[in-house]
């Protein structure tokens, strides 16, 4: 029988939470790593077993490590992240220039074909790839030495390049977000790259619709259809049906559109997911009710997901990389709170449950299908 | 032989029980124990000195003999306590909350 694996990072180590097809049940294995940050933890599509998670800690910094049997063990593997060439400066919170300083990976992103390649981003925002099972990591610079770079400044959690989205038909078209620089497409494997933020607008920058500076927070594509992106700006939830190339609003009836992660139905491209937080400055839900949005209309018209889910007294908030899909028949959803809640939802978000209630606060969750 | 003592933290990454024992070759140094620690234990890489340029990491400390060495040079001798392993070189994770 079928099975999922959830692998969820939190701020003193990663778990990892298995079930069969029902979801019901759920075993927990962890804290692994324990007492260290676990921002991203992720398996390779071309080989379940080969996971990647990032582990640091503000005595030591970064650790990257890798497991070949599915989280059972761990092997510490290469940690040297360097920026290619001399790195020159982007912009720091006062306006003054700032020289790029590693700081830890946010997110891990393998090949959707090969398990020894895998894309790292990183705060300040880079992106690096290994192609030895992390190994070794070498930059791929021009995303960072795009001529906007010295203008880029960091968001309130720091200068981190947060999302990587491969495109499965075209396998040299990749997507990257920053906060607080915007999205970018690479159509050349990384060789270069253009800002895509036509039709973001930020009241929080000097020019509402500028080419970059925009902060956000997440995007999400359907690889069915990889020309429609999703977006969950700082403030709005967007669309793009042409790669990027525009955006425009699909916020609709949300009750706010700030907020964190989004991500898409396994199976049904036009059905989408969001959890609507109060604002920038009360990061949880608005009246104290934790609801997951969903739009089966690729946006616009959002209904409340509720069952299973606190509906009072509950402030806690979901993280950008904290929110995953399978792809089993009946489409689960998993989000994870700073609150130490991993939820879940075995029917497309109709109902809810949590899977833990009591960890440290989870900054990402993964899913994996298992056969 | 050199005694090393590190972090709790430090000891998980490399899968170590208790203290470290370190035979240095020439003179005792700061930087050739941590040479020869990392040799060692090469997961330990840029967890205690950062990769480019050898520099401790901030939030990690140096001890020996009730003595702060953080701030002394890398070629600095330890004292000959260490060296005889009669007292040990003690990596700290400097006192920090979170």
């Amino acid at each position: 029988m079928s099975g999922v694996r959830v692998l969820a990072g939190t701020r003193k180590g990663a778990f990892i939470l298995t079930s069969d097809g029902h979801r019901q049940e759920w075993d927990v294995s962890g804290p692994h790593f324990a007492g260290w940050e676990i921002y991203h933890v992720k398996g390779s599509p071309a080989n379940p077993d080969r996971l990647y998670a990032s582990q640091c800690s503000g005595w030591s910094g970064q650790v990257i490590q890798r497991s070949d049997d599915g989280g059972q063990t761990w092997e510490p593997v290469g940690n040297r992240f360097s920026y290619d060439g001399v790195p020159g400066t982007h912009q720091w919170y006062d306006g003054t220039p700032h020289p790029w300083e590693f700081e830890r990976v946010w997110h891990l992103e393998p090949s959707l074909d090969d398990p020894d390649t895998v894309y790292a981003g990183v705060e300040d925002a880079g992106l690096f790839r290994s192609a030895d099972g992390g190994q070794s990591w070498q930059e791929l610079p021009a995303l960072r030495g795009h001529d906007s770079g010295p203008s880029w400044q960091p968001g309130a959690g720091g200068m981190c390049l947060h999302t990587i989205i491969l495109d499965p038909a075209a396998p040299s078209r990749m997507f990257a977000a920053i906060s607080a620089a915007g999205a970018f497409r690479s159509d050349d494997a990384g060789q270069t790259w253009t800002p895509i933020n036509r039709g973001l607008q930020s009241e929080g920058i000097p020019d509402p619709d500028a080419e970059v500076g925009h902060c956000v927070h997440r995007i999400a594509m359907h690889p069915s259809r990889p020309s429609v992106l999703y977006m969950q700006k700082h403030w709005d939830v967007m669309r793009s049906d042409d790669a990027g190339e525009s955006w425009h609003e699909v916020s609709g009836n949300l009750p706010t559109d700030f907020g964190f992660p989004i991500d898409v139905h396994a199976h049904e491209p036009d059905t989408v997911y969001v959890v609507p937080i109060k604002s920038d400055a009360e990061h949880y839900p608005p009246d104290g009710k934790l609801r997951v949005y969903r739009s089966r209309t690729g946006g616009d018209e959002w209904q409340a997901l509720t069952n299973g889910l606190p509906q009072q007294h509950c402030y806690v908030n979901v993280l950008r990389d904290a929110m995953a899909v399978d792809s089993l028949d009946s489409c689960g959803i998993y989000f994870g709170t700073t609150g130490g809640q991993v939820y879940a939802s075995a029917d497309a978000g109709d109902s809810w449950a949590p899977i833990v209630r009591d960890l440290p606060a989870v900054l990402s969750v993964e899913v994996q299908t298992l056969p | 032989m050199i005694r090393v003592v590190l972090p709790a933290h430090l000891r998980a990454l490399a899968r170590i029980d208790g203290e470290v024992e370190l035979d240095v070759t020439g003179q005792v140094t700061q930087g050739s124990v941590l040479d020869a620690l990392e040799e060692r234990y090469p997961m330990l890489r840029g967890t205690i000195r950062n990769h480019d340029g050898g520099q401790r990491r901030a939030f990690i400390r140096f001890f020996a003999c009730e003595q702060d060495l953080s701030h002394q040079p890398p070629d600095s001798l330890l004292p000959e306590a260490v060296v005889t392993g009669a007292e040990p070189y003690l990596i700290v994770g400097a006192m920090a909350g979170g």
